[in-house]
């Protein structure tokens, strides 16, 4: 406090002394008992140190007197969580896909669950909406490589797509021109006809030389008109969505290099309820049958 | 200098017991107190301690009005929870209810949801806009009359003055030494104070709940913890701040006294001591002649019947809160010596200048102020008036899927999924069918309902319903990337309809 004493000429206040370029603080103090609430609160932040976790230390912290912790009682609220929904868990592990999918109890649960594991899991590939990317299949549409009901696509989750498992979806798609099954111009020629197949422009000519060889080397796979079979993951070529590209180069590409895409087996990573969840988030989106 | 504050302070409040006559004490029975102003303005110090206050009953006018203010406004807090209306059997029957829970809130026959909170933020800027004309008028009405804690105040004091006495029965027994009977009173009294802090805090959490199944339940320990935090969180605040703190909360506490003070203004009727009438004050006795003096007899009756510890003689002050129980005091004694009443009175700056200056007083309640305020009373409350006839109890609200944003079919046609809320803020469950305009040869459905065979969306009563939907048209009707639509919901009982405009999201051309 300053040594001498100044009062405010117009409000008759005492100042703190603190002076500003003329401008001085008037001292207008707590009440008493408000004062003694901060130093009730300076006592409370002391016992506060004692009690709970407070200093940090060189390699630790303090860790008080009861224990506690944030990150313990995280753990803590998610294992109550999981434990809550282990009585849905167990439901739809007990449960057959179609029952999941009728009871609006279970299907909100699958729903939801699927959602987030859909997220953690598929995203990456699929796409956070599944709508896919060159090589990784669009899910919400109708078309599907290896079959659109629950129990194909949870077969496809549980099992993947050309992984070492037995159960494993597996199909081939020859490199046509590269081990010199085809010539040049009888692949091209096979381009020509799966254009004519979906109706787009193509030399009809060619298209015509295609057909036998289409008839010759595909149709065993992709079937007559190319409408292709799920059995070993042949696409349809003659509707309106393609994995890769629609253009004749992709086309061409596919004919002379052939495509082997994969999908890791999911059965080792989620628990059987969380695929049945996924199979039943992804028959949702729009495309199941 | 702390010291010397203290000292001043001691000899400050040092209090006389009641009726003790001072010399020159007028013959007509009235007797001058020997009340200090607490909170006057030369006795305040640097870190000082709480002088107590034992305000003396009043009785007149305002004391009256005081009175059936703290009935009315209790009454309303009490027993609003327990009124009953009829929803239907589909929402609850509670006149007044907050339910969290289900996020509704009911008053009367209003019911609203949170997405129309706006109505609230309406009522609050009402309750600001009347708080403001109440003040320009009236000066700090609110702070005198019906802030709850200027009533539960005045509630635990008429408990105080029934247990312990009036003023000087109190200071008599603050000052005597702890004997039985100090500690059988003062035990009652908090006790009593506990119980009805606890009331308070009770009637509380029936605004969020159905009252008389949560009375049932408080009573039998069966009541959610939540309530019973609540109940007591709310008692000890009532119990703090109503019986101990008191005048405390409106001095050190309350933003309100700072900010009214900015709407008041020389034309506002405030509680004033009419200087120009009473000055020179001076004790007075019986026949004694009142020329050369004021009507003033220094009694000390208004200082103390002040709740506030202050002397209105003193001046306009912000420890002032307009109750007007000096008036009361004052007239009271202007009766017994004879003087016309209102020395002390609500009026205006302007007024008293005017009278003293001998010209006529003159008040208006037609101020440019108050009408400003009043004109946006009568805005604002029109604009909710409007809206709340004009609420619909059925809305549609459409958000399209972002990704992808559309899906191409395998025969080429073009998918697009929206999300479909439907609110239906009727009491009844309504079925709906769902149309889609400006689309050609478009097909629609709906998450787990088979397509084809006519949609029918239902709506729970009171509820919002979230559907999937899947539109798709071919994609020769899509000349753009993004073909405008409209969404049009109908009631298949009564043909209401609600729309909403979307688009339908395509490759383009």
């Amino acid at each position: 406090m300053a040594a001498e004493k100044h009062t405010d000429d117009y409000t008759g206040i005492e100042t703190t002394g603190h002076e500003w370029d003329g401008i001085r603080e008037l001292n207008n103090p707590l009440p008493r008992w408000w004062l003694w609430t901060f130093y009730a609160s300076i006592v409370w932040s002391i016992g506060y140190w004692i009690v709970m976790p407070a200093w940090p230390l060189v390699s630790s912290y303090t860790t008080g007197m009861i224990d506690y912790s944030s990150r313990a009682l995280v753990a803590e609220r998610i294992e109550e969580a999981r434990s809550a929904q282990d009585v849905y868990a167990a439901k739809i592990e007990g449960a057959a896909l179609s029952e999941i999918q009728s009871d609006p109890e279970l299907l909100e649960f699958a729903m939801a669950g699927g959602r987030s594991a859909f997220a953690v899991n598929c995203s990456q590939c699929h796409g956070r909406g599944a709508a896919g990317a060159p090589g990784y299949p669009n899910l919400n549409d109708d078309a599907w490589l290896w079959g659109g009901t629950l129990d194909d696509i949870a077969q496809t989750i549980a099992y993947g797509v050309r992984t070492e498992h037995d159960e494993t979806r597996v199909g081939n798609m020859p490199a046509f021109v590269s081990d010199e099954t085809l010539t040049r111009d009888q692949a091209n020629d096979v381009a020509e006809y799966v254009l004519s197949l979906g109706g787009r422009e193509h030399e009809a000519a060619a298209a015509g030389r295609g057909s036998e060889v289409f008839a010759e080397h595909c149709a065993a796979c992709h079937r007559a008109g190319g409408v292709g079979n799920t059995e070993v993951g042949a696409p349809n070529i003659a509707d309106g969505i393609w994995l890769y590209g629609d253009d004749k180069e992709t086309i061409l590409e596919t004919v002379t290099y052939g495509r082997a895409g994969v999908m890791p087996i999911w059965a080792d990573r989620l628990s059987p309820a969380t695929i049945k969840q996924l199979a039943v988030y992804v028959h949702a989106l729009g495309g199941g049958q | 200098m702390m010291d010397q504050a203290a000292s001043t302070v001691t000899t400050a409040s040092t209090p006389s017991p009641e009726n003790a006559v001072a010399p020159g004490a007028a013959a007509q029975g009235v007797a001058r107190v020997e009340a200090e102003a607490v909170n006057k303005k030369e006795t305040r110090a640097l870190y000082q301690k709480r002088v107590k206050i034992f305000p003396k009953r009043a009785r007149g006018t305002f004391r009256r009005v005081k009175w059936v203010v703290m009935a009315l406004t209790l009454g309303v807090y009490y027993f609003v929870p327990w009124l009953r209306w009829d929803r239907g059997p589909a929402a609850p029957d509670q006149a007044v209810l907050i339910d969290i829970p289900a996020r509704r809130f009911y008053f009367f026959f209003i019911e609203i949801w949170p997405q129309e909170v706006y109505y609230l933020t309406g009522l609050l800027i009402l309750a600001a806009l009347a708080l403001f004309v109440a003040t320009s008028l009236f000066g700090r009405v609110w702070c005198g009359y019906t802030c709850p804690q200027t009533v539960w105040t005045d509630l635990f004091l008429v408990v105080e003055r029934l247990i312990e006495g009036d003023r000087g029965a109190r200071i008599r027994l603050d000052k005597a030494a702890w004997s039985g009977r100090k500690i059988v009173r003062r035990t009652l009294k908090h006790a009593i104070w506990i119980a009805i802090a606890i009331l308070t805090g009770g009637a509380w959490v029936f605004y969020f709940a159905d009252a008389p199944t949560l009375l049932l339940d408080l009573v039998t320990f069966q009541a959610p913890a939540i309530a019973y935090m609540a109940v007591g969180g709310l008692a000890s605040t009532t119990y703090v701040l109503g019986g101990l703190a008191r005048e405390q909360v409106c001095i050190y506490m309350c933003p309100w006294p700072r900010i009214q003070a900015a709407m008041t203004d020389i034309e506002s009727l405030i509680v004033t001591y009419r200087g120009y009438r009473g000055e020179p004050r001076r004790p007075h006795r019986k026949a004694e002649s009142w020329e050369g003096r004021g009507d003033c007899i220094d009694c000390n009756a208004c200082v103390a019947v002040c709740p506030m510890g202050i002397d209105i003689r003193d001046g306009s002050q912000l420890e002032c809160i307009n109750c007007g129980l000096c008036i009361d005091a004052c007239d009271e004694i202007m009766d017994k010596v004879g003087r016309p009443r209102g020395l002390i009175a609500y009026d205006t700056f302007a007024n008293v200048e005017r009278r003293s200056m001998g010209q006529s007083a003159r008040f208006s309640l037609m101020r440019i102020r108050p009408l400003i305020y009043a004109g946006l009373i009568v805005v604002v409350g029109s604009i909710m008036l409007f809206g709340l006839t004009t609420r619909s109890v059925l809305d549609l609200n459409v958000l399209r899927d972002r990704n992808p944003l559309f899906v191409t079919l395998s025969d080429g046609t073009i998918r697009n999924g929206y999300t479909v809320k439907i609110i239906n803020k009727q009491h009844e469950t309504r079925s709906f069918q769902l149309d889609v305009e400006g689309l050609p040869g478009y097909r629609i459905n709906v998450v787990g309902q088979e397509s084809g065979g006519g949609l029918l969306l239902t709506a729970k009563a009171d509820r919002l319903a979230s559907y999937r939907v899947f539109v798709s048209a071919p994609r020769k009707s899509l000349e753009d990337e993004s073909t405008p639509i409209g969404f049009v919901l109908t009631d298949t009982l009564d043909g209401a309809q609600a729309a909403y405009d979307a688009v339908f999201r395509g490759p383009g051309s």
